[in-house]
């Protein structure tokens, strides 16, 4: 399988990544090399296999359901590029 | 005085026991070093003055004879673990300025056990690549030349800061992290010894994800005893990582010098490539020798799939990848470039944060989990993954100890010289070490011998689950035979 251009803008509209007109050949270049590298994978006889979702057997440990945290509001919006009493602020987007 | 940086962490621990010098001089030794080698670009960030606090505060529990197993120790540390209020940024710009209210598990144990943090250590951006290339902080240059040649190589990647710190003496020691092959890879291209522990046995808790399925923190060193030591700190349960395992950790440092006598050691023939370069394929023969010598058995084994553990993790990996970076929007952390609405801003945002090599793997990896390419992407490359991990399990049920194996299909190579018209060329230098990962096994790497350049080469020994101990064996029977390996200082 291959991509072609409408697909690159589409996937990078789905990541949220801002790509030029420019930059579409190149990207496309690349991920076609990706996709046809991993194109290998299809002679593989995968019937009846199991698709891997742990690679190390172990059941999940639960946690109490208890409050074990919190109070640190400074902590958490310190690092945040812009904020206002302890809340994100983000452009508009209800209007 | 003997130059306090040449020792290892198993003689600074001696040296600071009979009181033959401090934490502090150790510390201050190695602070100068690090000044004296900025050319390498292996730091991000110096932490001089937190450096010398920590050695005070480890001499004053040395004095009371309190000091942990690592007081006074001082090591670097990947940026891509976080280390309260001290930045982190997994060299990327997307983080910018980030410095983290909290300490990653892994660190937390090292102070617990009384190391010193000397700085923070240079990596591909968020441990993508294979060169240290991708670092929003430039290039780091590996201490190792070609002889006769004044060209800059690549330390590997993308733990290759930790790795170059560590060959240069620079540190006694770092943290480093693997997803398909970070430190045995750079520990190979360094004459360095790095250790890739089983899924589970370190927290992934605090450390910067890139595929969570895939990453796990280990040690890199100058010995395979110091990767013992420091690997019996950074591992144990942390109920803050669901994925990291309640068992026991062993002295690991007990295993260095036990006989090897009658392990069986798996020689997988898949691994001997088309067009493998004659002096890796003498460097494996020559390991093998070292190993039967020591008493242990050589048994010629199958793992019919390694061929598709690189193109599997070049889907696995990116899908993770495109979800753990999704939290990087401009919104709570690191970097925010304005748009005229909020979309706008991520996609301004993460266009100018993220390097290209990021960049790639996120559109591959969205591309790869979107609505009608599951089926055919994702979930195929996970049942691979299962055929994989079979290969090794049916391999360890026949009695097989440990798996030996190249830890590269080269030395290292120049800045610039791979991958510029081709990501998947960079990507083959981890064909020996991205099946371990695949399966979630410890591997280590330990320097083996040199190519005719005079440059480094490793080699890979795999082994059962959560049987690192074994491996620390083996390494140590290689380290004996081998010898060791210092970079003729240049800088």
């Amino acid at each position: 399988m291959s991509v072609d251009a409408t697909t690159v803008r589409r996937i990078a509209h789905l990541a949220r990544i801002a790509v030029s007109d420019a930059e579409v050949p190149h990207l496309q270049g690349e991920l076609n090399a990706m996709l046809a590298f991993v194109e290998q994978l299809s002679e593989v006889n995968i019937d009846g296999v199991e698709p891997m979702t742990s690679v190390t057997p172990m059941e999940m440990k639960k946690r109490a359901d208890v409050v074990n945290d919190g109070e640190i509001a400074d902590a958490i919006v310190r690092n945040a590029p812009d904020t206002v009493n302890d809340f994100f602020l983000v452009p508009k987007v209800v209007e | 005085m003997t130059d306090l940086t040449s020792l290892t962490i198993a003689e600074a621990r001696e040296g600071l026991a009979s009181k033959s010098f401090t934490a502090r001089e150790l510390t201050d030794a190695h602070l100068a070093a690090i000044e004296a080698a900025r050319v390498l670009n292996a730091y991000v960030l110096e932490t001089p003055d937190r450096a010398r606090e920590m050695a005070k505060a480890a001499d004053e529990k040395i004095a009371k004879g309190e000091g942990g197993p690592l007081a006074g120790i001082p090591l670097g540390i990947k940026d891509l673990f976080a280390t309260r209020d001290i930045r982190t940024t997994a060299c990327s710009k997307i983080l910018g300025n980030f410095i983290p209210p909290y300490e990653s598990t892994v660190t937390s144990q090292l102070w617990r056990d009384g190391a010193v943090l000397l700085g923070k250590l240079n990596n591909d951006e968020f441990a993508m690549g294979s060169s240290n290339e991708t670092s929003c902080f430039g290039p780091v240059t590996n201490p190792w030349r070609r002889e006769a040649s004044n060209t800059t190589l690549v330390p590997g990647g993308s733990s290759g800061g930790s790795a170059s710190a560590v060959a240069a003496s620079l540190c006694m020691g770092a943290t480093a992290t693997d997803t398909g092959g970070s430190i045995r890879q750079p520990a190979a291209f360094t004459a360095t010894v790095g250790i890739k522990p089983t899924y589970g046995r370190c927290s992934r808790w605090g450390i910067v994800a890139f595929a969570s399925s895939l990453d796990q923190a280990g040690p890199i060193a100058r010995t395979t005893r110091d990767a013992a030591i420091l690997m019996r700190s950074m591992a144990g349960h942390d109920p803050k990582d669901t994925t990291s395992v309640d068992i026991a950790v062993p002295d690991y440092e007990a295993a260095i010098g036990k006989s090897v006598k009658g392990m069986k050691i798996g020689i997988p023939r898949e691994y001997r490539l088309d067009g493998m370069p004659a002096e890796i394929e003498k460097l494996w023969s020559e390991g093998a020798q070292w190993l039967k010598a020591a008493g242990a058995e050589l048994v010629e084994v199958s793992l019919p799939h390694t061929k598709y553990a690189l193109p599997a993790y070049y889907i696995v990996a990116p899908a993770e990848a495109s979800s753990n970076l999704a939290r990087y929007d401009g919104v709570r952390y690191g970097l925010r470039e304005p748009g005229k609405n909020v979309i706008e801003m991520y996609e301004n945002t993460r266009a100018d944060g993220f390097g290209d090599e990021v960049r790639r793997r996120v559109l591959i990896g969205t591309y790869v989990l979107s609505a009608g390419y599951y089926d055919a992407y994702y979930l195929r490359a996970q049942k691979v993954r299962t055929l994989i991990k079979k290969d090794f399990e049916d391999c360890f049920a026949k009695g097989v100890s440990a798996i030996l194996t190249p830890a590269t299909p080269s030395a290292a190579f120049g800045i610039g010289e791979k991958g510029g018209a081709d990501p998947v060329e960079m990507y083959l230098n981890d064909i020996f070490t991205v099946t371990v990962n695949m399966a979630g096994l410890p591997g280590i790497a330990v320097p083996a011998g040199k190519d005719t350049q005079g440059l480094p080469l490793g080699l890979q020994l795999i082994g059962r689950p959560f049987d690192e101990e074994t491996l620390f064996s083996l390494g140590e029977v290689i380290e004996q035979a081998a010898g060791r390996f210092a970079a003729p200082k240049w800088w």
